[in-house]
């Protein structure tokens, strides 16, 4: 089967589709972690960069993007990792923000911690540890629903 | 050995020796929280392990991986502190080590960010999100078991009693220092005692604890001339895959 034109948009919109492995209910490209996408005839370049140094997370995340892409025909994949700019919670994007916190994730604030409990939204938070499941996250725990939830480290 | 690499190995070896021992705790940890902080943080030390070792192996550029120089050097081959070799002990020696390591590496990666070399001005901003968030955890946690009960006020004392007399090496400068100092590559460590020091002096304050006034110091640690009797049994255990089923892989 001959090949359409691949354009950059078409990828950008294909890794879209790319979850992250670790919180399914957001992107990679909303996670920050896409860091480029060029195209040169067939070729295809997709630029990633870690959230954390030893996130065993992006060993999958390689592996899913070419998996996803192979599955639209892209055949010449070439995979590059940069740490530089190093990754920060800033990249989350409002939607990436908004489905963290629809999944009971609180999403990263400025100020160190949670703005809200992410199942009752009360402000009356506490900070359970500052490491949680997966490198991203902290533990926290709602004052008036008692329910425990993970926040999204700022960094 | 040129001391670009010899460099990168010791950053890329106090990162791997200390994250294989922080590791050690994984499933013992006094509350899961803490358990799963100490993994967390041995992560991010492995993770910022590949990073040098990485760049050190390209350095070298003989054919050896970072995998190589993990898996299949032998004790005099390492370069780490001797500080970060020797056992935990206690929950409160593996904190009180990871503070006063946390204390320089803050420091001295955010100089290390203006590094003439790009590579390792990349590797020291990506590292020192990590190491400025382990910092704000270790300090805390000294401050609460040196100002917790009597029983813990005692074992934080004798974790820095112990870990006093090997933090001096951080600041031991040699002739690699010297060159990387001459190429703007790193700052000497020496330069950095007086930050590390206000940030000691402070956290030991508000933990009640005392600090020793002897200043000798062990070395040979980051030069390799002389380890602890630790090392090779850490190594043992670390390496033994590799050792035994040589190029195994996932």
């Amino acid at each position: 089967m001959a090949l359409q034109t691949i354009t950059e948009a078409q990828v950008w919109t294909w890794l879209e589709d790319v979850p992250d492995p670790e919180i399914p209910v957001i992107s990679i490209v909303d996670l920050g972690v896409v860091r480029g996408v060029d195209v040169a005839g067939d070729q295809v370049r997709v630029t990633i960069t870690p959230t954390y140094s030893g996130c065993p997370a992006m060993a999958i995340i390689a592996m899913d993007i070419e998996t996803a892409l192979a599955k639209q025909g892209v055949t010449d994949l070439q995979l590059e990792t940069k740490i530089a700019p190093a990754w920060t919670t800033d990249w989350l994007s409002d939607k990436g923000r908004a489905r963290l916190e629809g999944y009971g994730i609180a999403p990263p604030q400025p100020a160190g911690g949670p703005a809200r409990c992410p199942r009752c939204q009360s402000d009356a938070v506490e900070k359970i540890s500052q490491f949680g499941s997966a490198p991203c996250k902290a533990q926290w725990r709602c004052q008036s629903c008692l329910e425990p939830f993970d926040y999204f480290k700022c960094i | 050995m040129q001391p670009l690499f010899e460099f990168l190995l010791r950053q890329g070896d106090n990162a791997l020796v200390l994250g294989h021992r922080t590791s050690e705790w994984c499933g013992l940890a006094p509350a899961l929280e803490e358990d799963i902080a100490l993994t967390n943080t041995a992560l991010d030390l492995i993770g910022q392990t590949q990073l040098w070792l990485g760049y050190a192996a390209e350095v070298e550029d003989t054919g050896r991986s970072a995998n190589d120089l993990a898996y299949l050097r032998d004790a005099y081959d390492f370069r780490n502190l001797l500080m970060l070799e020797v056992p935990n002990e206690d929950f409160g020696r593996t904190l009180m080590r990871q503070f006063l390591f946390d204390a320089f590496q803050v420091p001295w990666l955010t100089a290390l960010q203006t590094s003439a070399d790009p590579r390792v001005a990349e590797i020291a901003a990506k590292s020192l999100k990590e190491a400025t968030y382990h910092l704000d955890r270790s300090a805390e946690t000294v401050v609460a078991l040196g100002d917790g009960t009597a029983d813990s006020n005692a074992r934080m004392q004798a974790a820095l009693d112990y870990l006093w007399p090997y933090s001096g090496e951080l600041f031991a400068d040699d002739e690699t220092d010297s060159a990387m100092a001459d190429g703007s590559i790193a700052p000497l460590p020496s330069s950095l005692r007086p930050a590390w020091a206000t940030t000691v002096e402070d956290t030991a304050k508000a933990a009640c604890l005392k600090l020793p006034e002897s200043d000798f110091a062990h070395s040979g640690g980051r030069t390799g001339a002389r380890h602890t009797e630790h090392l090779g049994h850490m190594l043992a255990v670390m390496q033994v895959l590799q050792r035994s089923y040589p190029g195994a892989v996932w």
